[in-house]
């Protein structure tokens, strides 16, 4: 009997192994992963508990901090202004995903980011309460405020970067919404199922994301500049300049925007088509150079890349190939199936700007420790180089003179030369236009590259176009850059 | 039997030797300091809540609570005169897991979701603890030598079966539960399965002891194993359809498991015959095969089990929810817990009764659990102890069947709870809040202490 008594103590043992194995596994070995899980409430709260790090501008402002609360979440989320920067930050809530700002650097602002491991062991070891670190921003209040302004009520987004280190200085997005109403711990649920059901959806950043739209003419930069690297075309070659175009193999006719001819002659050259924003000779370009050169000269400008500033910024589109003459020639002059965000164009701009070097988008410039001592300091990144300096110049003068005396008079800027190019691109038949601008100032030595973009025909349907609608917003918001 | 005799008298010297050098006042002055320990730590287990929770001291469930450790001194006192040779960890260990169970039921109250006024879960359990200790008195009175039990197997039998059917009783049925596994008769609900494990080990016990030579010896031999005869296999089939029935027609998939498995357990220190233990797995895994084909809801139990964290089988009503973030509990408590009264472990829903041990978990970490489970160990150890050391056969089987049903009850709760199995509703014994479940593990206590104590102070064979 005690034999088997034996075997049974043994099987037992084996039992209770087993549930002190799966306890550590759980608790110990796989703890770290499980609290990550997004279905855990526990650490969300928990996450909670922590004061929350800052949210700063450029010039040491606070627009978003945590004062306590005297409910179980011990803080509220509070944030200033938060029309004027809700595309920025963001909201945060401890039900459902933070976004913007407070999402993207999640870790970092609740504290639990690895590299602020030290921090946490001090806190424990002194007492004291763990906080969140700090996030201080690129965007400009200047800026920030004129871009919001000139746009508007308008739907739509502006982006403004300094081509030289990529910095972001502003980035509006209307219609905005209020973080605080998410942010409220009794009513933020409510208060955010109400905004998802509002048409047009205010959550929706139209600056990086959303649902894009085609960039019209203003990605006739990208076809100039894909023909001059080719080494075939300099701005002085021409191509033929009638009033209306066949696409081939189509019953399609295309026109230019004012259905004339593109200048006076029987050719118009690529720098007469870019500066007056002729269609036409682009569908010949476009035709020529293929659609692979067409692509290529978009990927290097960002198109079709995951880009994280470190906001996910929604890839811009050159339809995949092979694609037909018709279509390519479409494409050329921003149609078909091209797309992009405003931020896509903005770093065109001030590729072109900059001597045909990309910096890389950023928005953050420090993180700061609780005490707001820097921790880490974001250096200016080259993301590519789209162009040579050769074309860039080249490019530069074609915008220049399309500020100047072309399609894009509206951004004009009294004592400073401002290189621009507009865009009206159509959507369904019938359906209003979207309205564009990119370009950037002073031109030969850019502080700033802009893009604004104007859903719904900025509420003028067919009759709106980019330089009577996009393009003094921009000008706006040049000027706010120049004149600091 | 030649083998078990040769056991025996090897195991003897060391049994006495101990009983020799302690004596019996020694035995009980042991048990005195574990207790005071053991009520020690409830007591501030039950303070460290109301400091974590509340953030002040409530004198009420402290008086209440002061009450118990009253009573079980109480019990330790009827053990100096009644049965002075018992077992003196038993009390100690009992105490202890009842009185964490306490505070942490009384910590799920005080949680946002649990506030609830008057006759609160932990002021019920205090009242069912007492009422527990209070059984397990009766019992060291009323059973004055365990070897009385044995005139009762066939009683026991027939209370066994009538305790297992009360709950598909019309009228007694309590409605609106997920098992049919309780009995309501006026504001009083009750598991009367819970009380079936005694019953059901006393019936084991002596039925085992009356018929082991023929079911160890006889049969043929088929291959290398010796099967059973068609009469001797009658009793396993009965209590394997009993089990059945109880999944079944109670949807109670715990109790079954554990009845069989206490039975096959028995079955197999009484006859030291493998081929018996073959034969419980494959009846066990045929039953839980045909469970899983026939019963939707033992299938959803397996599905839940072994994909909790796929898709949206979390969200679904009847899924993974609750397994899930029990293991979300335990993994946020970490090594050290998050204090008691400082995690939020009445997320998981049942937190105070099936799913305790991850509320345990969450508020004391690793080094909790395994604190706990360390004393269940130990509480089976001292049962094995006594069926080793038992001078007769009845008091061995009935003592080991006794230890193996609580082991092998915290394996499948805790085991359902760590997914280290399926989860089947059971109550982890002494911790989970329930009132039946404490009733029966003290009795069960009560018998251990018993049978610990006829075995030392009966008389010693000649080495």
């Amino acid at each position: 009997m005690n034999r088997e008594l034996k075997r049974i103590s043994a099987l037992v043992v084996v039992m209770f192994t087993a549930l002190f194995v799966a306890s550590s596994v759980i608790q110990v070995f796989q703890s770290q992963n499980l609290d990550g899980d997004s279905r855990n409430q526990r650490a969300r709260a928990d996450q909670y508990a922590i004061q929350r790090g800052q949210i700063l501008l450029s010039d040491g402002t606070a627009i978003v901090t945590s004062p306590k609360s005297d409910d179980q979440f011990r803080f509220d989320r509070d944030y200033k202004q938060p029309r004027l920067y809700a595309a920025v930050t963001g909201y945060y809530n401890p039900i459902g995903a933070p976004t913007g700002i407070e999402g993207a650097l999640n870790a970092q602002l609740a504290g639990t980011s690895s590299d602020r491991l030290f921090d946490r062991i001090q806190n424990i070891v002194t007492g004291q309460d763990p906080k969140g670190a700090s996030v201080q921003l690129t965007i400009d209040p200047t800026v920030q405020k004129a871009a919001y302004d000139a746009l508007g009520d308008r739907r739509g987004a502006v982006v403004a970067l300094d081509p030289r280190t990529g910095a972001v200085l502003a980035m509006v997005s209307k219609p905005s919404f209020d973080p605080n109403a998410i942010a409220d711990h009794a009513d933020g649920v409510a208060a955010y199922e109400d905004l998802v059901k509002q048409d047009p959806n205010p959550l929706v950043n139209r600056a990086i994301a959303g649902d894009l739209n085609p960039p019209g003419s203003t990605f006739k930069i990208i076809s100039t500049s894909a023909a001059l690297e080719s080494g075939k075309y300099k701005p002085s070659s021409t191509f033929a300049s009638p009033r209306s175009y066949r696409l081939p193999g189509t019953d399609t006719v295309i026109q230019n925007a004012v259905g004339e001819a593109c200048g006076t002659g029987p050719r118009a050259s690529i720098a007469l088509a870019l500066s007056l924003s002729c269609n036409i000779p682009f569908a010949q370009l476009g035709i020529a150079l293929g659609d692979d050169a067409l692509r290529t000269q978009a990927q290097k400008f960002g198109f079709g890349q995951q880009l994280s500033i470190p906001l996910k910024v929604t890839p811009s589109v050159y339809p995949a190939g092979p694609l037909d003459d018709s279509e390519t020639a479409q494409t050329a002059f921003g149609q078909q199936d091209d797309r992009a965000t405003p931020m896509q164009m903005a770093m065109v701009a001030a590729a072109i700007g900059n001597g045909g070097t990309l910096m890389k988008p950023n928005l953050v410039q420090k993180i700061l420790s609780p005490s707001l001592a820097p921790v880490s300091q974001f250096s200016p990144e080259v993301l590519s180089k789209p162009v040579s300096q050769d074309t860039a110049d080249a490019v530069r003068t074609m915008m220049v003179a399309s500020v100047a005396s072309g399609a894009a008079t509206n951004a004009r800027i009294e004592g400073v030369e401002v290189a621009g190019k507009t865009g009206t691109a159509q959507n369904g038949t019938g359906d209003p236009y979207t309205l564009w601008f990119t370009g950037f100032a002073p031109a030969s030595n850019p502080q700033v590259a802009v893009a604004v973009v104007v859903e719904n025909g900025g509420g003028l349907g067919q009759t709106g176009f980019g330089n009577l609608v996009a393009a003094p917003i921009a000008k706006q918001v040049m000027e706010a850059v120049l004149n600091r | 039997m030649a083998d078990a005799n040769a056991t025996t008298t090897l195991a003897r010297p060391s049994a006495d030797r101990v009983t020799t050098r302690r004596p019996s006042t020694r035995l009980r002055n042991v048990e005195l300091a574990l207790l005071l320990v053991a009520v020690a730590v409830a007591a501030s287990a039950i303070l460290l809540v109301q400091l974590g929770a509340l953030g002040h001291i409530d004198g009420h469930i402290v008086t209440l609570a002061a009450g118990l450790a009253a009573l079980v001194l109480a019990l330790h006192v009827v053990l100096r005169f009644v049965a002075r040779d018992a077992d003196p960890f038993i009390l100690p260990i009992a105490t202890a897991l009842n009185g964490i169970g306490i505070a942490e039921i009384y910590r799920i109250d005080l949680s946002p979701t649990g506030v609830r006024q008057g006759w609160d879960d932990g002021t019920s359990q205090i009242a069912w603890t007492a009422l527990g200790i209070g059984a397990a008195i009766a019992v060291l009175f009323l059973v004055r030598n365990h070897r009385l039990l044995q005139r009762y197997t066939y009683i026991a039998m027939l209370v066994s079966i009538v305790l297992l059917v009360l709950p598909l009783v019309p009228g007694l049925r309590l409605e609106n539960a997920a098992a049919n596994v309780w009995v309501s008769v006026g504001p009083l609900n009750f598991q009367p399965g819970e009380i079936a494990k005694i019953t059901l080990a006393v019936f084991f016990a002596g039925f085992l002891v009356a018929r082991r030579d023929s079911l160890a010896m006889v049969g043929r031999k088929v291959l290398f194993v010796r099967l059973p005869r068609g009469r001797d296999l009658g009793p396993i089939l009965v209590v394997w359809v009993l089990a059945l029935a109880v999944i079944v027609f109670e949807h109670d998939l715990g109790t079954g498991l554990l009845l069989f498995g206490m039975f096959v357990a028995m079955l197999y220190v009484a006859t030291g015959r493998t081929s018996w233990i073959a034969l419980g797995l494959l009846l066990a895994a045929g039953g839980a095969y045909a469970a899983t084909q026939v019963l939707s809801y033992v299938q959803g139990r397996v599905t839940n089990w072994l994909d909790a964290f796929q898709g949206d089988l979390y969200q679904q009503p009847g899924g993974s929810f609750q397994i899930v973030n029990g293991i979300f509990g335990l993994a946020h408590g970490g090594l050290f817990g998050t204090g008691l009264g400082q995690g939020r472990p009445d997320i998981t829903p049942a937190a105070n009764s099936d799913f305790i041990m991850a509320s345990l978990g969450e508020e004391l970490g690793l080094v909790g659990v395994f604190a706990i489970l360390s004393l269940y160990l130990l509480f089976v150890s001292r049962g094995f102890r006594i069926g080793y050391s038992g001078p007769d056969d009845f008091g061995k089987l009935l003592a080991v069947g006794l230890a193996f049903v609580i082991a092998l009850q915290c394996f499948i709760v805790i085991g359902g709870v760590m997914r280290v199995i399926p989860n089947t509703g059971l109550t982890t014994p002494f911790l989970a809040a329930g009132g039946s479940s404490l009733i029966a593990n003290w009795m069960i206590a009560g018998l251990l202490l018993r049978i610990s104590d006829t075995i030392r102070s009966g008389p010693r064979t000649v080495i």
